[in-house]
Protein backbone atom coordinates (compact mmCIF):
# COMPACT_ATOMS: atom_id res chain seq x y z
CA UNK A 1 0.00 0.00 0.00
CA UNK A 2 2.87 2.37 0.94
CA UNK A 3 4.76 1.00 -2.53
CA UNK A 4 1.15 2.16 -4.47
CA UNK A 5 1.37 5.56 -2.31
CA UNK A 6 4.83 6.01 -3.21
CA UNK A 7 4.52 5.20 -7.28
CA UNK A 8 1.29 7.82 -7.27
CA UNK A 9 3.80 10.43 -5.75
CA UNK A 10 6.68 9.66 -8.34
CA UNK A 11 3.82 10.06 -11.04
CA UNK A 12 3.02 13.31 -9.85
CA UNK A 13 6.52 14.34 -9.59
CA UNK A 14 7.11 13.85 -12.97
CA UNK A 15 3.98 15.74 -13.64
CA UNK A 16 4.67 18.56 -12.05
CA UNK A 17 8.52 18.71 -12.84
CA UNK A 18 7.40 18.70 -16.65
CA UNK A 19 5.55 22.05 -15.53
CA UNK A 20 8.66 23.57 -14.19
CA UNK A 21 10.39 22.94 -17.44
CA UNK A 22 7.41 24.50 -19.92
CA UNK A 23 6.21 26.85 -17.87
CA UNK A 24 5.51 29.98 -19.62
CA UNK A 25 6.35 32.20 -16.66
CA UNK A 26 8.31 32.51 -13.82
CA UNK A 27 5.52 31.85 -11.75
CA UNK A 28 4.33 28.82 -12.80
CA UNK A 29 7.62 27.74 -12.05
CA UNK A 30 7.70 28.80 -8.76
CA UNK A 31 4.53 27.43 -8.35
CA UNK A 32 5.64 24.03 -9.75
CA UNK A 33 8.88 24.43 -7.47
CA UNK A 34 6.81 24.76 -4.15
CA UNK A 35 4.75 21.45 -5.27
CA UNK A 36 7.54 19.15 -5.75
CA UNK A 37 8.62 20.46 -2.23
CA UNK A 38 5.67 19.69 -1.13
CA UNK A 39 5.72 16.23 -3.00
CA UNK A 40 9.27 15.66 -1.69
CA UNK A 41 7.81 15.79 1.61
CA UNK A 42 5.15 13.40 1.55
CA UNK A 43 7.51 11.27 -0.51
CA UNK A 44 9.93 10.93 2.75
CA UNK A 45 7.09 10.51 5.00
CA UNK A 46 5.78 7.20 2.50
CA UNK A 47 9.52 6.44 1.90
CA UNK A 48 10.10 6.30 5.67
CA UNK A 49 6.76 4.15 6.77
CA UNK A 50 7.95 1.97 3.47
CA UNK A 51 10.98 0.89 5.03
CA UNK A 52 9.92 0.96 8.45
CA UNK A 53 11.66 4.34 9.66
CA UNK A 54 9.56 6.95 10.17
CA UNK A 55 12.46 8.61 11.60
CA UNK A 56 12.33 10.62 7.89
CA UNK A 57 9.82 12.69 9.31
CA UNK A 58 11.94 15.31 11.20
CA UNK A 59 13.73 15.42 7.61
CA UNK A 60 10.07 16.27 6.22
CA UNK A 61 9.27 18.72 8.53
CA UNK A 62 12.67 20.73 8.48
CA UNK A 63 12.25 20.38 4.46
CA UNK A 64 8.64 21.68 4.75
CA UNK A 65 10.00 25.05 6.49
CA UNK A 66 12.59 25.39 4.11
CA UNK A 67 10.42 25.62 1.59
CA UNK A 68 8.04 27.87 2.78
CA UNK A 69 11.17 29.99 3.11
CA UNK A 70 12.21 29.16 -0.52
CA UNK A 71 9.56 29.98 -2.15
CA UNK A 72 9.46 33.02 -0.21
CA UNK A 73 12.59 34.36 -0.85
CA UNK A 74 12.25 33.62 -4.68
CA UNK A 75 8.69 35.84 -4.97
CA UNK A 76 10.23 38.25 -2.91
CA UNK A 77 13.37 38.57 -5.37
CA UNK A 78 11.27 38.75 -8.35
CA UNK A 79 8.68 41.24 -7.10
CA UNK A 80 11.25 43.75 -5.98
CA UNK A 81 14.89 42.63 -7.76
CA UNK A 82 15.96 42.65 -3.93
CA UNK A 83 15.80 40.43 -1.15
CA UNK A 84 17.07 43.02 1.20
CA UNK A 85 14.02 45.02 -0.19
CA UNK A 86 13.16 47.89 2.63
CA UNK A 87 9.24 48.68 2.74
CA UNK A 88 9.28 52.00 4.42
CA UNK A 89 11.59 53.30 0.97
CA UNK A 90 8.43 52.56 -1.05
CA UNK A 91 5.90 54.32 1.14
CA UNK A 92 8.12 56.99 0.99
CA UNK A 93 9.10 57.33 -2.06
CA UNK B 1 -11.13 -3.42 15.34
CA UNK B 2 -7.41 -3.91 14.10
CA UNK B 3 -8.35 -4.88 10.52
CA UNK B 4 -10.76 -2.25 10.34
CA UNK B 5 -7.77 -0.01 11.38
CA UNK B 6 -6.24 -1.42 8.52
CA UNK B 7 -8.56 -1.08 6.01
CA UNK B 8 -9.24 2.44 6.85
CA UNK B 9 -5.55 3.52 6.45
CA UNK B 10 -5.29 1.34 3.04
CA UNK B 11 -8.51 3.77 1.85
CA UNK B 12 -7.15 6.84 2.89
CA UNK B 13 -3.74 6.65 1.65
CA UNK B 14 -5.76 5.31 -1.65
CA UNK B 15 -7.78 8.36 -1.33
CA UNK B 16 -4.54 10.66 -0.64
CA UNK B 17 -2.64 9.09 -3.91
CA UNK B 18 -5.11 10.09 -6.10
CA UNK B 19 -5.88 13.16 -5.13
CA UNK B 20 -2.09 13.87 -5.64
CA UNK B 21 -1.78 12.80 -8.85
CA UNK B 22 -5.45 14.63 -9.98
CA UNK B 23 -3.98 17.81 -8.49
CA UNK B 24 -0.27 16.95 -10.27
CA UNK B 25 -2.45 16.64 -13.07
CA UNK B 26 -4.39 19.53 -12.84
CA UNK B 27 -1.38 21.92 -12.74
CA UNK B 28 -0.25 20.35 -16.45
CA UNK B 29 -3.43 20.82 -17.76
CA UNK B 30 -5.28 24.03 -16.63
CA UNK B 31 -4.46 27.45 -18.92
CA UNK B 32 -3.17 29.42 -16.61
CA UNK B 33 -1.35 30.36 -13.82
CA UNK B 34 -4.28 31.09 -11.25
CA UNK B 35 -6.32 28.08 -12.30
CA UNK B 36 -2.96 25.96 -11.92
CA UNK B 37 -2.56 27.33 -8.41
CA UNK B 38 -5.97 26.07 -7.64
CA UNK B 39 -4.83 22.56 -8.60
CA UNK B 40 -2.45 22.63 -7.11
CA UNK B 41 -3.56 23.36 -3.42
CA UNK B 42 -5.66 20.26 -4.03
CA UNK B 43 -2.33 18.39 -3.66
CA UNK B 44 -1.53 20.74 -0.45
CA UNK B 45 -4.98 19.56 1.35
CA UNK B 46 -6.64 16.53 -0.28
CA UNK B 47 -3.86 14.73 -0.76
CA UNK B 48 -1.21 15.27 1.93
CA UNK B 49 -4.40 15.23 4.61
CA UNK B 50 -5.60 11.83 3.22
CA UNK B 51 -1.87 10.42 3.19
CA UNK B 52 -0.91 11.65 6.55
CA UNK B 53 -4.50 10.54 8.04
CA UNK B 54 -3.94 6.97 6.82
CA UNK B 55 -0.15 7.02 8.09
CA UNK B 56 -1.10 8.16 11.52
CA UNK B 57 -3.73 5.28 11.55
CA UNK B 58 -0.66 2.54 10.51
CA UNK B 59 1.13 4.12 13.21
CA UNK B 60 -0.82 4.10 16.10
CA UNK B 61 -0.79 6.60 18.94
CA UNK B 62 2.99 8.10 19.76
CA UNK B 63 5.58 10.40 18.67
CA UNK B 64 5.45 9.15 14.98
CA UNK B 65 1.79 10.52 14.90
CA UNK B 66 2.29 13.74 16.64
CA UNK B 67 5.18 14.16 14.47
CA UNK B 68 2.39 13.27 11.06
CA UNK B 69 0.43 16.02 13.13
CA UNK B 70 2.92 18.81 12.81
CA UNK B 71 3.69 17.84 9.23
CA UNK B 72 -0.12 17.92 8.38
CA UNK B 73 -0.51 22.00 10.81
CA UNK B 74 2.56 22.89 8.79
CA UNK B 75 1.05 22.39 5.33
CA UNK B 76 -2.47 23.63 6.57
CA UNK B 77 -0.45 27.17 7.80
CA UNK B 78 2.21 27.51 4.85
CA UNK B 79 -0.23 26.15 1.40
CA UNK B 80 -2.09 29.75 2.18
CA UNK B 81 0.63 31.71 2.32
CA UNK B 82 2.21 30.41 -0.71
CA UNK B 83 -0.45 31.21 -2.87
CA UNK B 84 -1.51 34.28 -1.54
CA UNK B 85 2.02 36.00 -2.02
CA UNK B 86 2.21 33.94 -5.49
CA UNK B 87 -1.27 35.91 -6.52
CA UNK B 88 -0.09 39.03 -5.33
CA UNK B 89 3.27 38.72 -6.76
CA UNK B 90 1.13 37.93 -10.14
CA UNK B 91 -0.86 40.85 -9.96
CA UNK B 92 2.23 42.78 -9.16
CA UNK B 93 3.40 41.80 -12.16
CA UNK B 94 0.41 42.16 -14.35
CA UNK B 95 -0.92 39.01 -15.40
CA UNK B 96 -4.78 39.40 -14.74
CA UNK B 97 -7.07 36.24 -14.48
CA UNK B 98 -7.97 34.77 -17.84
CA UNK B 99 -11.71 35.18 -18.33
CA UNK B 100 -14.30 32.94 -19.54
CA UNK B 101 -14.93 35.60 -22.74
CA UNK B 102 -11.17 35.75 -22.96
CA UNK B 103 -11.09 31.95 -24.29
CA UNK B 104 -14.52 31.85 -26.08
CA UNK B 105 -14.04 31.36 -29.56
CA UNK B 106 -10.28 30.46 -29.95
CA UNK B 107 -10.90 27.60 -27.94
CA UNK B 108 -7.34 26.45 -26.16
CA UNK B 109 -5.06 28.25 -27.30
CA UNK B 110 -1.93 27.84 -24.89
CA UNK B 111 -0.72 25.11 -22.98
Amino acid sequence: MFAAAAAAILVALALVITRAIKGPTVFDRVLAGNSVGTLAIMLLAVVGFLTERPEFLDIGLTYGLLNLIGTLAVLKFFRHGDLAHDVDEEARS
Amino acid sequence: MTLAIEYASWVLILLGSFFTVVGALGIVRMPEIFTRMHAASVTDTLGVGFLILGMGLQAGFGLVTLKLVFLMALFLFTAPVVTHALAQACLHEGIKPQLAEDRRGDGRQQS
